[in-house]
């Protein structure tokens, strides 16, 4: 059992009953209780991932909250934070309790809806920040686009922030990024695609992070992908900045290279970028400064990805592939097993003040079960996410969810072989 | 008959050897009487994304040399207007069962998404601003026969490189011949990457054409104003245009080119464009025997 917040880290049993951790001991028994025999396997918190697009309301042809709950159970998550760049965006409570209400129908991981910064996510007016709250909402942000405005950006931390919760970033100066459609470096120039340089997200991660300092507010940034990025964070954390940010497998493994041939499945936003910055966010993810793994899960079907490469939707899919790769960092030593869990569970619950993350006594029974040393190649056919978007489809990975385990229930289970 | 080729993509992945052979065969072309008929009874259908009039009338003179039929399918009074993709038009062309499929696209990398779309032989005339292979052919034909083999000749690339495909594959097709390449302009429109595959990058016209063997200059978009790249014409002209006191300073054997169309007095005045210098006119004649060379190898 791995269980970071705790200090666990070695054998262990652990008794759920009435939906929450009973006992957690070398040895328990308790002869009226279901088994599950985990022996070789590591039983873990159950996985938090604080960005995905579950596409509901408005493209639910890419993903529901349904299928988006299949993929995330599938994947060891039992919550995730939904964006709110729905159709209609989430900036109102209707929208927020629809949210809710699919999920509760859905019945498998928690969902906690993230609510829009600004009305309608144009960046001008803010969002009933309260009211959303009040609804449901667990943070505030306007990702995939970004607040522009300055003057917005720190009205909205300073508004929110006796509401507790942070505000989320999606650090990209569109005045900057322009037509660009991929990282400014040397595969762009071959390519002839038009670049986005990376100032784009740095210049944004730099203004928010003196804004925040400023106002004194919670800000979370989201898919840090450069490694000025990083070294900003922590430079503004040693001097007390309320900041937090996230990783996404996709920018830890992959570089620009993968666009090579024009590949729309390793198109997003931000863009893969240079060795130097998955260098960068392995240190990061290491030592802290990056406090989770998100995974910016992003469906699109193949009208949106099978396109001129300028055309193609921004966005991969990523709930189901997010333990892999996590593992992958822990094999290539560049993390320890309970740093890879800290990063899906301890981290994402603190940076957003979310109930579990842990498995201490009366703790939420949401646990997740990974087998490490299990071989498998990606398969996107066989997700259960709607879309099949990821440039991960064929890679060889070891490390694989055997159960997901939410409020007591298993919500998921790994079909024998 | 230059050797066999399946496309004729990007010159990006070609061998000298690919190279030199269309270049052989194009003056084999130019130099004989009637060529092969080796399309009869064969169709070429040029899919023009975007507007051309050197490329599409060369590749449909040179089809029709070869005994083919040409489509001429431009974007204007398609169904591209009813919001049909690319792929789908592709799809639709290829399913009339033509041999051969020349396309121009404003997209980079267009062509290598058609061509796994389609049964029929792909040529790309113009991708966004990836690469115009069939140009780069023409443009190395057009040097040779003046500058004699060009190992070691310095080729000065002047203008907007940022967008240019012809830039990207007269680089790597000068490069894979043995040729030297400078590409200068203003930094904005010169992106530094060049430097990885083996081009000189410069922002000073005056010491860039000092020991070059020849010249092409390239049309500098004046919409790209708006996007702040460079501020007005006039400065553009004068920092970076080939006028008729920069084109007076060089030694008698440099060459001037440029792929067309001309903005004539903004890269290059108008007496330059028209003078003893200019090959100019000279680079679309020998683009029929070098489409000609292409059409004929490829299958």
């Amino acid at each position: 059992m791995i269980d970071p917040r705790n200090g666990v880290d070695g054998p262990r049993d652990v008794l759920l009953r009435d939906g929450a951790v009973a006992e957690v001991g070398e040895k328990v028994s308790d002869p009226a209780a279901e088994v599950l025999d985990a022996a070789g396997k590591w039983v873990v918190p159950g996985l938090i991932d604080v960005h995905v697009h579950l596409r509901e309301p408005g493209e639910e042809g890419k993903e529901t909250v349904l299928s988006g709950s299949r993929a995330a159970v599938a994947g060891g998550f039992t919550a995730v934070v939904a964006m709110p760049n729905t159709r209609p965006p989430n900036d109102s409570p209707q929208v927020t309790e629809l949210v809710l209400a699919r999920a509760r129908a859905a019945d498998l991981c928690r969902v906690y809806p993230a609510g829009a910064i600004s009305k309608g996510l144009l960046g001008e007016e803010l969002s009933e920040m309260g009211e959303l709250l009040a609804a449901g909402c667990v943070c505030f942000t306007d990702d995939g686009r970004p607040v522009m405005s300055a003057g917005l950006m720190r009205r909205a931390l300073l508004y929110a922030r006796p509401l507790g919760v942070p505000v989320m970033a999606h650090e990209e100066d569109l005045t900057l990024s322009g037509h660009g459609v991929m990282n400014e470096g040397p595969t762009a120039a071959r390519l002839g695609l038009l670049p986005v340089p990376r100032s784009a997200e740095v210049a944004m991660v730099a203004r928010d992070l003196v804004l925040a300092e400023e106002v004194d507010g919670r800000l979370h940034l989201a898919h840090v992908s450069c490694a000025e990025s990083v070294a900003l964070v922590r430079e503004a954390r040693r001097r007390g900045v309320r900041v937090t940010c996230e990783a996404t497998p996709h920018h830890f493994t992959l570089t620009d290279e993968a666009v090579d041939g024009y590949r729309t499945e390793a198109k997003m936003n931000p863009p893969l970028r240079r060795p130097e910055d998955v260098a960068a966010l392995r240190q990061g993810l290491a030592d802290g400064t990056i406090d989770c793994i998100a995974t910016d899960h992003a469906p699109h079907g193949p009208l949106d990805k099978e396109l001129e490469f300028d055309r193609a939707a921004n966005g991969v899919v990523g709930l189901e592939t997010a333990v892999p790769l996590a593992l992958e960092l822990v094999g290539a030593g560049a993390l320890s097993p309970s740093r890879a869990v800290a990063l899906l569970t301890d981290g994402p619950a603190r940076a957003f003040g979310l109930p579990g993350g842990h498995l201490g006594k009366g703790a939420a029974a949401d646990v997740t079960v990974i087998d490490p040393s299990a071989e498998w190649v990606v398969d996107a056919e066989r997700f259960r996410s709607r879309c099949r978007n990821t440039p991960f489809h064929g890679r060889k990975v070891r490390g694989r969810v055997t159960h997901t385990v939410v409020g007591g229930r298993a919500v998921f289970e790994e079909a024998q072989r | 008959m230059a050797d066999r080729l399946p496309n004729l993509l990007a010159i990006q992945g070609m061998t000298r050897a690919q190279v030199e052979s269309l270049l052989d065969r194009a003056a084999s072309l130019e130099a004989g009487a009637e060529p092969p008929r080796s399309l009869s009874g064969k169709v070429v259908a040029n899919l023009f994304f975007e507007d051309s009039t050197r490329t599409r009338s060369s590749f449909e003179i040179a089809a029709k040399r070869l005994g083919a039929e040409v489509l001429n399918w431009t974007t204007r009074g398609s169904s591209v207007s009813k919001g049909e993709t690319l792929l789908d038009t592709v799809r639709n062309i290829d399913a009339m069962g033509p041999h051969a499929i020349v396309m121009r696209h404003s997209s980079s990398g267009a062509a290598a998404l058609a061509a796994r779309a389609a049964r029929a032989v792909m040529i790309n005339a113009g991708d966004g601003t990836h690469e115009h292979p069939s140009q780069a052919l023409l443009d190395a034909f057009t040097l040779k026969r003046h500058l004699g083999p060009l190992e070691g000749k310095r080729i000065l690339i002047v203008g907007d490189i940022l967008h240019s495909r012809v830039a990207r594959s007269n680089l790597r097709c000068l490069t894979l011949l043995g040729a030297r390449v400078t590409f200068c302009g203003p930094p904005t429109l010169v992106p530094g990457e060049f430097a990885a595959e083996g081009a000189e990058i410069s922002f000073d016209l005056d010491r860039a054409l000092e020991g070059a063997d020849a010249v092409m200059m390239l049309r500098v978009q004046l919409e790209r104003q708006t996007d702040a790249l460079f501020p007005t014409a006039r400065e553009y002209a004068r920092r970076w245009g080939l006028t008729q006191a920069r084109a007076e300073r060089l030694p008698p054997g440099v060459k001037v080119l440029h792929p067309g169309p001309m903005n004539r007095n903004v890269e290059i005045a108008t007496q330059v464009a028209d003078g003893p210098r200019s090959l100019i006119l000279e680079q679309v004649r020998h683009g029929v025997a070098v489409r000609m060379a292409v059409l004929e190898a490829c299958a």
